[in-house]
């Protein structure tokens, strides 16, 4: 089954240590050969995106950036056989931020996406 | 990490073990040489996890702690076996067993990727029957229990536990090492038809009430992205993962609400799923980069139907093409039945009939209920309707679904 991890933090002033980028990009690889990770990719700052709403029956689009503190920095998604391995997988990605990034904050929402397993017909 | 819930404590046990199993058994397995050994020692350090972390706490490193865990007892294991071969020794009796490679060896990871794929190479060994090599490396790579192999490959457990015991015996003998270079394709040929066999399992269920096993499947996935890690450059490792992918992309939409079978032409492919049709397509362009084989092609294939809008749309002169060069590679007239589809799909019926009827008195073919009903649309579609019906109506005497005697009986009536 499969699980949208998508990262959500403060975007610091300056940028990663290179020793994080390279702890990433290893555990990237290794989640990937062990076929979990399926899909992943950064995310621009909001000030490059827009914010599309319905609200009291008008829709609105407001450019980017949003005011929010803490903005979605990346997704991974991963295809595992249950939540736990998911969790495992992004606790893996987490850890690295923190052990390699001093005083870096943020956190991953894991979430399942809905496959055939949960329109499953009826034996 | 600590956690008070010893529920998730044991999740997270078992969801480390899964990821890192095959790694360990491969560590254990180069130590001792032995891959029914390797697998008792990796359970053994899963034990002591399962004992210490609900209440010690997670460590913070859970893989390379159940790694090392592992690696302590394997080096136990051999120190306790030379004692005793040093003493055997010593009462005048010589013993060959005397393995000390390995003690010192750091944990660095390009020497893990050699061992696992050791491990694969020696699991899906040429020699073992197909049967044992699939539950072994559902075990052992995939991480599967006895229990949920058996489930899948509906046998009773006892029956699968037996089989994944003799192919450990059998495995005793053989050389836990990597083939020699002119050994090579051959035995990868093996590790790739042991992948598709367990894929196909899943896909097509060939017994028990549902139509797909999707779990079974996605395991097989799994394995072919993990052999695209360690053998990159082979052409036909990424061929198969591409043609696993593309197909499982197609199981949401295989399935319709009451759980019945819909086939290609039918299926509403908005159902398909994108993102393993973008891996699918991707690993296909780095097979077809390194050479490609059988499983290229068939990849290529699925490659054409995943790529159309719907069915008329699909690039139908080139499908019948790559029929033409996969019969060259795998001759085999269920092929052929196949090519005469994409003919009549690419608007030229009586080249299909050509091509079908050439096949018709394969001795293989006798009870295929495909063939006359190929071959009765091919006939409709060139106006000769009486012949058509005729073929239909063997069609329909042959199939044993029932489903599809009703679809052949009505053609044959010319409904």
């Amino acid at each position: 089954m499969r699980y949208i991890a998508l990262l959500t933090a403060t975007r610091p002033n300056t940028p990663p240590p290179p020793e994080l980028l390279e702890a990433i990009m290893k555990l990237g690889e290794e989640a990937t050969n062990a076929g979990a990770l399926v899909d992943q990719a950064g995310l621009s700052s909001s000030s490059f995106g827009a914010l599309v709403g319905v609200s009291g029956g008008e829709l609105t689009v407001t450019d980017g950036p949003f005011a929010e503190a803490k903005e979605v920095i990346s997704y991974a998604v991963y295809d595992v056989r249950d939540k736990a391995e998911a969790v495992e997988w992004t606790s893996r990605f987490m850890r690295v931020h923190r052990d390699l990034w001093a005083g870096w904050e943020g956190e991953s929402q894991v979430l399942k996406v809905m496959g055939p397993e949960d329109f499953a017909p009826q034996a | 990490m600590t956690t008070a819930d010893p529920a998730v404590v044991h999740r997270t046990v078992e969801a480390v073990w899964r990821i890192e199993a095959a790694r360990i058994v491969a560590v254990v397995a180069r130590l001792t040489g032995d891959v029914g050994l390797a697998e008792e020692i990796a359970q053994d350090a899963l034990v002591v996890a399962l004992e210490q972390w609900p209440r010690d706490g997670v460590p913070d490193d859970p893989g390379p702690w159940l790694l090392a865990t592992a690696r302590h007892r394997a080096i136990d294991q051999i120190r306790r076996r030379q004692n005793y071969a040093a003493k055997l020794q010593l009462v005048g009796r010589a013993t060959a067993e005397t393995d000390d490679g390995g003690f010192d060896e750091v944990l660095d990871e390009g020497r893990i990727g050699d061992d696992l794929l050791r491990l694969i190479f020696t699991v899906c060994h040429p020699d073992l029957p197909a049967e044992s090599r699939v539950g072994l490396t559902l075990r052992l790579l995939g991480g599967l229990t006895t229990a949920e192999i058996a489930r899948a490959f509906l046998v009773p457990e006892a029956t699968m536990a037996a089989r994944i015991t003799r192919a450990k015996k059998a495995l005793s003998g053989v050389e836990f090492a990597l083939p020699p270079a002119a050994e090579l394709a051959p035995r990868v040929e093996s590790v790739l038809a042991t992948v598709y066999l367990i894929f196909n399992e899943g896909y097509a269920a060939t017994g028990g009430s549902a139509w797909a096993r999707p779990e079974v499947s996605d395991e097989a996935v799994r394995l072919g992205r993990l052999l695209q890690g360690l053998l990159p450059r082979e052409a036909e490792v990424h061929g198969l993962a591409a043609l696993m992918e593309l197909q499982a992309s197609r199981l949401p939409a295989r399935v319709d609400q009451a759980g019945r079978p819909v086939l290609l032409p039918d299926q509403d492919r908005r159902r398909w799923d994108r993102l393993l049709i973008r891996r699918g397509l991707a690993a296909l362009s780095r097979a077809a980069e390194l050479g490609g084989g059988p499983y290229t092609v068939q990849a290529e294939i699925a490659a054409c139907h995943a790529r159309a809008r719907s069915h008329e749309a699909t690039d139908w002169e080139r499908v019948a093409a790559l029929y033409e060069v996969l019969f060259h590679l795998r001759p085999s007239p269920v092929l052929r039945v196949n090519q005469a589809v994409a003919y009549a799909m690419a608007g030229d019926p009586a080249r299909g009939l050509a091509v079908v009827d050439a096949v018709a008195g394969e001795k293989s073919l006798r009870d295929y209920p495909q063939l006359p009903a190929v071959r009765g649309d091919l006939l409709a579609r060139l106006g000769r309707a009486d012949e058509a019906k005729a073929a239909f109506a063997q069609a329909a005497a042959l199939t044993r679904n029932d489903a599809e005697r009703t679809l052949f009986q009505a053609r044959a009536e010319g409904r």
